[in-house]
């Protein structure tokens, strides 16, 4: 995974978060998350083990554990097969596996370049 | 108590595995699809709710045409366990209340159209009245709503389907079978639950089905050679 603020941040399985979380670099989270996530023009992936409460604003997200909250992403979300998402979809591009879980909205914003 | 029942477990854990197995398909028309396409084909903007499980085919079919969609999977959802209540009597029933208040919680005249597929079939007795009420309201005055029911009791055994849309009448029938999950609950200990995926409740004929959604402006029905009697009704 690249990441354009320069690394890679990594939440464990055994972290608990409650609050406002934010960054510039890609983030992976495998961590227990409630709250806000706002990774503007990066990428967010939440683990096999991840269990997230909160909207997220990132550029790109997967999702292979629990999420519960809205999807802000700016480029693209891919729920992979094990992802459970509770909550509305905003994105350019999306890529949903089979067995994958969704209970919400799915909106793709296109971008005219003209 | 309803058949449909799967001993899911509580707790805000994680799915360990996938949740449905892969299952052989098969492909059938659909006249009230067929019909369904032409006005979706034309029209911009759509907002459409799709009640069966989570289909990436169907997302991708209403995304790549600028439409809306929302997933709700209303069969899974009824079989959360917090649902079970006793009746005056004392018998073991869902709470439509409880169930209404966590599942198609929309504002009104939301949807351009519902794809409730094979849902009233094999959603548990007291659900079905409630939801088909609460599928009224979300949808909008002249908005269309799908629906299939079994023609002839085909015993309890009757597969459920997923359904994918592949073309403009054509519907590829995935069925649900045995369904595994694994997850970790509160104290960290893994519990597995097995179900053998959902029954067919009961068989509605044309008077029934008309009973059922009397509320709506019209009604259409299309019977299939394969005895599943397709309902197009608008509200």
């Amino acid at each position: 995974m690249g990441a354009s603020g320069g690394g890679l941040a990594q939440i464990g399985k055994s972290v608990v978060i409650k609050g406002e979380l934010s960054g510039s670099e890609d983030l992976y989270l495998d961590g227990l998350v409630e709250g806000t996530i706002a990774l503007k023009g990066n990428s967010l992936t939440v683990g096999p083990n991840g269990q997230v409460k909160a909207s997220i604003d990132a550029k790109g997200v997967v999702v292979q554990g629990k999420l519960e909250g809205n999807i802000q992403a700016s480029d693209r979300v891919e729920l992979r097969k094990s992802a459970s998402v509770t909550g509305d979809i905003a994105t350019q591009r999306i890529s949903i596996e089979e067995g994958a879980f969704l209970k919400g909205k799915v909106d793709i914003h296109r971008t005219d370049s003209k | 108590m309803s058949q449909n029942l799967m001993k899911l477990f509580r707790g805000s854990s994680v799915p360990e595995t996938a949740p449905a197995e892969a299952s052989s398909k098969l492909t059938r028309r659909s006249s009230g699809l067929g019909e369904l396409w032409r006005q979706w084909e034309t029209a911009e903007n759509l907002c459409v709710l799709d009640l069966g499980s989570t289909s990436p085919t169907n997302i991708r079919h209403f995304t790549e045409r600028g439409h809306k969609i929302y997933s709700e999977d209303l069969l899974t959802a009824s079989t959360d366990p917090s649902l079970l209540t006793k009746d005056e009597n004392g018998t073991t029933i869902l709470d439509s209340r409880k169930f209404l208040a966590e599942n198609l919680v929309y504002p009104a005249a939301r949807f351009d159209a519902i794809l409730c597929w094979n849902l009233a079939d094999y959603l548990d007795e007291g659900l079905v009245k409630p939801v088909v009420g609460r599928l009224w309201s979300v949808l909008k005055p002249g908005g269309m709503l799908l629906a299939f029911f079994h023609t002839r009791d085909a015993g309890p055994d009757a597969p459920c389907h997923r359904f994918h849309i592949v073309g403009p009448d054509i519907l590829e029938m995935q069925k649900i079978e045995l369904r595994r999950e694994t997850r970790r609950g509160p104290t960290g200990a893994v519990h597995t639950a097995v179900s053998h995926g959902f029954q067919l409740q009961r068989v509605f004929n044309n008077r029934h089905i008309e009973t059922l959604f009397r509320d709506f402006a019209s009604i259409k029905f299309f019977l299939a050679r394969d005895s599943i009697r397709e309902v197009l009704v608008v509200r």
